[in-house]
């Protein structure tokens, strides 16, 4: 029987990072028997071992309650928990796009911060409802009143009835349901009648059912033993289970108008699945395919590089798996010369770039060298030609650029007056330029546009320390401009080092480039003969060092059991061999670079 | 130098008075043991030694530890009779005994001699008291002179090793102390630099921070100068750390360096032997118990012989060739091994390090210059292919 449409309620609950959705989650699923006392625990729906250990989300989850209302009906309610975190916005504008109304939380101890506007204005954009709720008033420190003042006045939202609750000891977790039944709209067109359409919201892979399918049905219904069609990827399928997460998986006959819940139809290839596809009847199918999702756009940029080479077929995979359940993640295949054979990645910024290099590690058990992070580069080439610029390492001659342009960001700061002066030179030192300053009770709204090659390093690091804690950052791409940028290259022994080469504003130039050529003297074992170790604009070199030449290296002793031990140490060193790039006639270990990079971090 | 089928004999005695703090052989402190039984099973395992390779001619026996001065004469007679008596000799054999310049132990050079041995070796370290108490030796600087004194007395041949580079030493502090030393020498002595190996006393020193080395370029400079001054003296080095006047080179070492078969016998004690038309490695199992053990049962104290590829050979030969002044012919080094020489080395990296003048290469016969064997072993990492 298909669920009357007026009965169901598909919702996001949004927030800047740790203002409680999770917690608050926790409660609504609680509440609605979701699951019982001994099988809850906090955070239930972060259900990623790096999730729990962070105490974040980073993946959007989406769970089905059933909540009887003070009118007596049996509301279907499609709850989705959102990431707070400005690196998973993509999650989150896929959910918004897949539901019609949003919770939106504030932690009443901390007011609106960077991220609950972004979110809030995507809400907006998504044509939807918005209920505020007001968290975590069991704290000493919760200020109802001002947080509501701060919903008014920094958002323009009206927030006289703002559920006052806590994720926490579960108060006010009833008016919030009935918020959501009673505030929240109902799934405005769904025809069971008409051929199926159904948006592909989210995908992934589970160790029991492969890979499963996040959907939301517009019209007609998805049933087990139906043969779907992938409008876009044109892959055709089988479907073999259909189901809803209580948050524990429960399979179903099917899925109808208006719902949400998961297929998994045999599918193996991530080519399959794109998020924001049209699934429909392979025999009936629709005519018109579901606008889906804008693309994600990566801003931040590293190589990854399997330390062991021969991990590459393995780190390819395992970037297919990932990418599978984080649509926000590209890859292609890169070759280097220092470091070989790997991959050049494009995140959302730098928490996603580390948190994807963890899971790497732990779930795929593999052991990586990142390069330093950068950006897209446009380099205008003498006759008129715009090129993007991915890597460092690929840019062209200097004799052939007009110009280069650097991406921008425009930033927004949130922060406690007190921590204002700190911020302002920050945002100075890297080049920003003030846009706007504003002020609303007793917190700065400092608007600025910073180049994003700026940002990428350990800006977010700065600002929290600088902030201790209290401000928040939030931003969004904001064109390209023309700037005195420059490649730095590093050689040693005459020959570039690629994975080194980094673009840089030309008066940083000489600075980075003899701290780079530093790090490496001291990183750089002794060799046979003197090395120069340079760094170059175009063919010029603007600093160098020199690493002279081994001068000793001979054990005192060898006789008859020594020969034995020098042995298994000489098939180690040539096993190693391997494991060292050659410049011309040297052999540097890889480790080298490897340290080296990661001195880039400090 | 050496015939086809001549071979050497390593007796390894395991025990001394006390541990040094730079030592990391394998020795263990004396303990009341029966001397018979180690007597049986040293003889026992020469024995199983002659029965696999019947024929050999001994071109040296070596006695070594450990401290084997702590043996009895009459037990070193038992071994040497023992060794001859199933092997041919050759006529010039060398038998080798270390001994440390302890008044007990010189005592019995006499007995030694008449024991067989005719060459003694002495580990002197040092010609001043503060440094052999910092090297922890039971001997003083007068003991030194003393032993020495007796050994040219009683041996017609006798070398003696010193141990320089040591923290705090000077250059010219050194040079002295070498000049003094030169007339005490019968045309052989070994300077080894000071050495920091892992699990020694003197390790835990340096992780704590309580010992320092000199730095590289400092080591050079020393070597550098020891070897210009026995130069000088008719001792030129003709290995790494070892200096003689012409025929006056340890025939046991040279039995290593050249690649000839050796056979180790006792706890921890290594072989390179042939039979049975291929080259194994052996290594005695190194605790003294579990060696005795082994050895009742087995009729040897190895924890079996390891058969050594033609590779492993090759490279075997090039790590002792490249030691010593006479170097390596490349294409003898195949001949033996059975490995074409050209699939290991790396030719162009080997003329980069002759330019370098490191190394000569002639005729495909690889020798060092005294720059090469500062760095000989970086010189095998780098001109060897990779796998
Ligand atoms: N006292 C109190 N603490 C709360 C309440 N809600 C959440 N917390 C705490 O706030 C922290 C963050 O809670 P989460 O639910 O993980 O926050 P979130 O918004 O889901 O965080 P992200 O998903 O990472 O953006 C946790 O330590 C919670 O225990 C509340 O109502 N009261
Ligand atoms: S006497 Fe020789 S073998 Fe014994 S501990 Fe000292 S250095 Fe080592
Ligand atoms: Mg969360």
């Amino acid at each position: 029987m298909t669920q009357d449409l007026k009965y169901i309620r598909n919702f996001a609950i949004i927030a800047h990072i740790d203002h409680g959705k999770s917690t608050l989650a926790d409660r609504l699923i609680q509440t609605c028997g979701g699951l019982t006392e001994r099988e809850m625990s906090a955070q239930v729906l972060d259900s990623m071992d790096i999730e729990r250990e962070r105490g974040i989300t980073i993946k959007a989850q989406t769970v089905r309650l059933l909540y009887t209302a003070k009118d007596g009906h049996e509301y279907q309610l499609n709850l989705m928990d959102t990431p707070g975190h400005v690196d998973f916005s993509y999650e989150v504008s896929r959910s918004l796009a897949s539901c019609e109304g949003s919770i939106l939380v504030v932690d009443s101890t901390q007011g609106v911060e960077a991220q609950t506007l972004a979110n809030v204005y995507q809400a907006i954009d998504n044509n939807h409802e918005i209920i505020p709720a007001l968290n975590k008033v069991d704290l000493p420190a919760s200020d109802v009143e001002k947080a509501r003042q701060e919903i008014e006045d920094v958002i323009g939202l009206d927030a006289s009835e703002a559920v006052e609750c806590s994720g926490k000891t579960g108060i006010g977790i009833d008016d919030l349901l009935e918020a959501i039944v009673t505030k929240l709209p109902p799934p405005s067109e769904g025809d069971a009648e008409k051929p199926t359409k159904a948006l592909l919201i989210d995908s992934w892979y589970d160790a029991y059912l492969g890979v499963v399918i996040l959907v939301r049905i517009i019209d007609g219904h998805l049933k087990k033993g139906q043969k779907i069609k992938f409008m876009n990827t044109r892959a055709e399928r089988e479907i073999d289970r259909v189901g809803v997460f209580s948050p524990k998986p429960v399979m179903i006959d099917e899925l109808g108008p208006g719902e949400m819940g998961f297929i998994t139809a045999g599918i193996k290839d991530i080519e399959d699945t794109l998020v924001g596809d049209t699934i429909t009847d392979m025999r009936k199918p629709c005519d018109t395919a579901l606008p889906g999702f804008k693309p994600s756009v990566p801003m931040v940029f590293c190589s990854l590089f399997p330390v062991d080479m021969g991990d590459y077929e393995d780190l390819r995979d395992s970037l297919g798996k990932l990418k599978l359940n984080d649509a926000s993640l590209h890859f292609e295949p890169e070759q280097s010369q220092a470091l070989g054979m790997g991959f050049r990645c494009g995140f959302l910024g730098l928490l996603h770039m580390e948190i994807i290099q963890e899971r790497l590690g732990r779930e795929f058990d593999l052991d990586l060298i990142p390069t330093a992070p950068s950006v897209v580069y446009h380099i205008y080439r003498t006759n008129g030609e715009m090129v993007e610029l991915y890597n460092p390492a690929d840019m062209l001659d200097p004799v052939y650029i007009e110009h280069i342009e650097e991406p921008w960001i425009k930033a927004t700061i949130l922060t406690p007056d007190e921590y204002l002066g700190g911020l302002l030179q920050l945002c100075q030192e890297r080049r920003g330029v003030q846009i706007d300053l504003t002020y609303a009770g007793g917190r700065a709204m400092l608007v600025y546009r910073l180049p994003l090659n700026e940002v990428v390093f350990d800006f977010y690091d700065r600002l929290k320390s600088i902030s201790r804690g209290y401000a928040s950052f939030d931003y969004e791409l904001d064109g390209y401009d023309k700037n005195n940028l420059v490649k730095l290259e590093i050689r040693v022994n005459q020959e570039p080092v690629d994975a080194l080469a980094m673009i840089v504003h030309r008066d940083n130039a000489e600075s980075r480039g003899r701290q780079m050529c530093e790090r490496l003297k001291e990183l750089i074992p002794r060799q046979m003969f003197k090395i120069a170790i340079q760094a170059a604009i175009g063919g010029k070199v603007i600093a160098a060092e020199h690493l002279s030449a081994l001068r000793k290296d001979v054990t005192a002793k060898c006789y008859g059991g020594d020969v034995s031990r020098k042995k298994k140490l000489l098939d180690k060193q040539k096993k190693g061999k391997a494991k060292m790039r050659q410049y011309g006639n040297v052999d540097i270990p890889q480790s080298a670079f490897i340290n080296a990079l990661k001195m880039g971090d400090e | 130098m050496f015939k086809e089928g001549q071979i050497g004999v390593y007796i390894h005695w395991p025990f001394c008075l006390s541990k040094c703090p730079y030592c990391d052989f394998n020795v263990y402190l004396r303990r009341e043991h029966d001397a018979q039984d180690w007597l049986k099973a040293y003889l026992q395992s020469i024995r199983t030694y002659q029965s696999l390779m019947p024929g050999r001619e001994v071109v040296s026996i070596y006695f070594g530890g450990g401290t084997p001065s702590l043996m009895a004469p009459n037990e070193v007679r038992a071994i040497i009779d023992e060794v001859t008596g199933g092997w041919g000799v050759s006529d010039q054999v060398e038998i080798t005994l270390e001994a440390n310049p302890t008044s007990t132990e010189m005592n019995k050079f006499e007995a030694f001699r008449q024991a067989g041995v005719n060459r003694l070796s002495l580990g002197v370290q040092s010609l001043r008291d503060e440094a052999l108490s910092f090297l922890g030796r039971l001997h003083s600087s007068d003991d030194v002179r003393r032993a020495l004194g007796i050994a040219s007395k009683v041996f017609d041949r006798f070398t003696f090793d010193l141990i320089y580079a040591r923290p705090g030493q000077t250059l010219t502090g050194w040079k002295q102390e070498l000049q003094e030393a030169i007339p005490l020498m019968k045309g052989h002595l070994s300077a080894y630099q000071l050495t920091i190996k892992p699990g020694t006393a003197f390790a835990r020193q340096v992780d704590r921070g309580d010992l320092k080395l000199a730095d590289d370029d400092c080591l050079a400079d020393f070597y550098t100068m020891t070897s210009d001054v026995m130069t000088d003296h008719g001792m030129p080095p003709y290995e790494v750390s070892n200096y003689g006047a012409a025929g006056q080179e340890s025939r046991h070492n040279m039995v290593y360096w050249l690649y000839q078969d050796y056979v180790g016998i006792g706890p921890g004690a290594h072989g390179r032997i042939g039979y049975a038309g291929q080259k194994f490695s052996t290594e005695d199992y190194k605790r003294p118990g579990d060696w005795m053990a082994a050895v009742q049962r087995q009729g040897h104290g190895a924890h079996g012989h390891a058969p050594i590829s033609p590779q492993d050979q090759f490279e075997e030969i090039l790590m002792g060739g490249l030691r010593v002044k006479t170097g390596v012919d490349l294409d003898r080094a195949e001949l033996k091994s059975g490995y074409t020489w050209c699939d290991g080395i790396d030719t162009q990296r080997l003329q980069v390090l002759v330019e370098q003048g490191w190394l000569s290469f002639e005729r495909n016969h690889l020798s060092p210059s005294r720059e090469g064997w500062l760095r000989v072993d970086s010189i095998l990492p780098y001109i060897l292919k990779a796998p």
